[in-house]
């Protein structure tokens, strides 16, 4: 089964552009950090966000009823979906029934998640999604390799190529501008074009009965103001009580995700269109049986904002592609294994337990220590590698034995400088693929310290 | 059992021990709310102008940029006319294409984000125009400035299928490169006027 480091290891090797990759993201995580510290209240916004997360995971069941209730009030189709299957089935069954053949879509991770857009191609539908980054990964066959900018592994003259054959832009041509203003005009085509709009869902809220969308470009409100048939589509762990609620994400999701005080556009869907449908689809798969996992239940406070990801040192430096998951990074790699802890089993180890995701976090989930806890969890299902489960094993077992601890050093020191470099850099030795040993010291730091007078 | 029923059951088995909702924030104030509001509409991509007698409203607009040439007008403000464009007679949202200019009043602006409240009443019958204009303009009472998000939400009110959008700047991406570029699939301009 290939692991993180094998599915990292083309990208890694690019050192040029590993390293543009891994500043990239540091320039957001850089732009967060000012935003952050613009707002005095920064840490009570992030204890607000979580004790509300907290607060409604506790009666999720009851709110996702007021979020019917009050919905269906509004002239909103509510459908429920235990998997991704159930979702994929009921969007198709709404798009048939008005005869659907052309779907704009804005950004939804959770379609990502349950593959919709292959479903319904299958099907005959043109799926066009209208995020600009989400366009060009589409057009490349690719998915998005991060959750907030889908398209950061790429460098402009790769997207200028790209729009050069499919949408006949100036060959060479690379200047984002121009590259933009190309995307926009085929896509306002597209939005003119569309028969149906599904967008993805921020926070849905249980008091109002409606969905809110946020987006930089437009394209949610492109995709939902003009066809006479708008679908939003959402994990149940995306709702939240009140609309007053709102307020505290929204001053954390744009600030955390891209270092902005708001996004452009802020939409408060409550209904259809007039003389349009509207329609909401929930979707359960793996959500409520995460909620029964004490340890991992707060991975569902998260709302997608990316920062995790920005500031994750791993991340930066193995790409969105190296995860193999719809959402990558750390919380990606909580997310995953719970999905198939086999499959998975790499990903939280894909860390340094630095914290930096904990750090940043808006809703305040205990990233680090749940990717601790999932390694724990994985060796025990034996989803781990037996060579890394038998050095785990005589590791614990020397360190948990002092004197064997100190004979095992003082024979590192006085053997490993004798040998040969073929053997101490051998395959059984994957921690040295590239990484050298320090030089061994003559003592140990216990020996040191017993020799310095008091 | 439904889908639904599943659902709603597995949540309720697995439901984690009661936890209270915590009290209301106050957010951030500014001496100056509309100085910092357009501090920050600058950084989000839009531009501010400050009007202080309503008179003075139609020399403003002429010095825009965006107005003066303006083949399609739409203006949802009382006392400013539309140019080439009968908002009433339109029936399919899609014929707003090509519309140069929405003119839009707001409700308030927010210091700390530059949003500005557009409920949906005031864009019926066709919520697309704020979205599908390629540039916009938008008008608020210069009192109407709050400071923060929390009182923003405070001041909001809801009533079945009613929709809602806070606008901050034009449209804008930064897909490509982290490259920012203004006029992604929105206005390509936000020009607030403060009366």
């Amino acid at each position: 089964m290939m692991g993180h480091a094998e599915n990292a290891a083309p990208f890694v090797a690019d050192e040029d552009r590993a390293h543009w990759h891994d500043q990239s993201l540091w320039f957001v995580r850089a732009k967060r950090d000012r935003q952050a510290s613009g707002i005095p209240e920064w840490e009570a916004l992030r204890e607000a966000a979580s004790a509300i997360k907290t607060h409604t995971l506790s009666r999720l069941a009851d709110y996702l009823e007021e979020f019917e209730r009050n919905a269906t009030a509004n002239g909103i189709h509510v459908h429920w979906a235990r998997d991704g299957a159930e979702h994929n089935a009921i969007v198709h069954q709404i798009l048939a029934s008005h005869g659907v053949t052309r779907l704009v879509k804005s950004k939804s991770m959770l379609t990502e998640e349950c593959h919709l857009n292959p479903y319904l191609e299958a099907h005959g539908i043109e799926v066009t999604d209208t995020d600009l980054g989400e366009r060009i990964v589409q057009l490349r066959k690719e998915p998005p390799s991060h959750i907030v900018m889908p398209a950061i592994h790429l460098k402009r003259e790769e997207i200028g190529d790209l729009f050069h054959i499919e949408l006949g832009t100036d060959k060479g041509a690379s200047d984002p501008k121009y590259l933009t203003e190309a995307a926009r005009s085929h896509l306002r085509s597209k939005f003119l074009g569309a028969q149906a709009g599904l967008t993805g869902v921020n926070f849905a809220v249980a008091e109002t009965g409606g969905v809110v969308v946020c987006t930089n470009e437009g394209n949610a409100d492109m995709g939902a103001s003009l066809p006479r048939l708008h679908i939003a589509c959402m994990g149940i762990e995306k709702l939240i009580p009140r609309a007053a609620d709102l307020s505290v994400f929204l001053r954390l999701l744009a600030r955390s995700g891209t270092g902005q005080p708001i996004t452009s556009y802020t939409s408060h869907f409550n209904g259809p269109l007039r003389g349009g449908e509207m329609h909401v689809v929930l979707v359960d798969n793996g959500r409520s049986r995460i909620l029964g996992q004490q340890a991992f239940r707060r991975s569902l406070g998260c709302i997608r904002c990316g920062a995790c990801m920005n500031t994750c040192p791993v991340y930066r430096r193995s790409g969105g592609y190296s995860y193999g998951y719809t959402v990558p990074g750390p919380i990606g790699s909580i997310l995953a294994p719970q999905r198939d802890p086999q499959k998975y089993a790499s990903l939280p180890f894909a860390s340094s337990l630095c914290g930096s995701c904990t750090d940043v976090c808006p809703v305040k989930i205990d990233l680090h220590h749940q990717l601790l806890a999932f390694r724990k969890v994985l060796v025990d299902l034996k989803a781990v590698p037996l060579q890394k489960r038998l050095s785990m094993a005589v590791m614990g077992f020397v360190l948990s034995h002092p004197s064997l601890y100190r004979m095992g050093g003082g024979l590192m020191r006085a053997i490993v400088p004798r040998l040969s470099r073929r053997l101490v850099y051998g395959p059984w030795n994957p921690w040295g693929i590239q990484r050298e040993l320090p030089p061994m010291p003559k003592q140990s730091f216990r020996d040191l310290v017993q020799r310095e007078p008091s | 059992m439904s889908s639904r029923n599943a659902i709603l059951e597995a949540l309720r088995q697995n439901a984690p021990p009661p936890a209270s909702s915590p009290a209301p924030l106050t957010g951030i104030r500014y001496a100056d709310p509309i100085k910092q509001f357009e501090e920050t509409l600058i950084g989000a991509g839009g531009r501010l102008v400050r009007i202080t007698a309503p008179q003075e409203l139609a020399s403003e607009l002429a010095n825009l940029d965006v107005y003066p040439s303006a083949a399609k007008v739409a203006s949802l403000v009382p006392g400013i006319p539309s140019r080439n464009v009968d908002l009433s007679a339109i029936e399919d949202p899609h014929d707003l294409e090509g519309i140069d200019v929405a003119i839009i009043p707001g409700k308030f602006g927010v210091a700390e984000n530059a949003a500005v409240w557009i409920p949906g009443e005031t864009l019926t019958p066709h919520r697309a125009i704020f979205v599908i204009a390629q540039h916009l303009i938008l008008i608020i009472p210069a009192h109407e400035i709050v400071d923060n998000l929390h009182q923003a939400y405070e001041r909001l009110h809801w009533s079945p299928n009613t929709f809602g959008v806070f606008i901050s700047g034009p449209s804008k991406t930064a897909d490509i490169e982290q490259s920012l570029v203004i006029g992604a699939h929105g206005a390509r301009s936000c020009t607030v006027i403060l009366l």
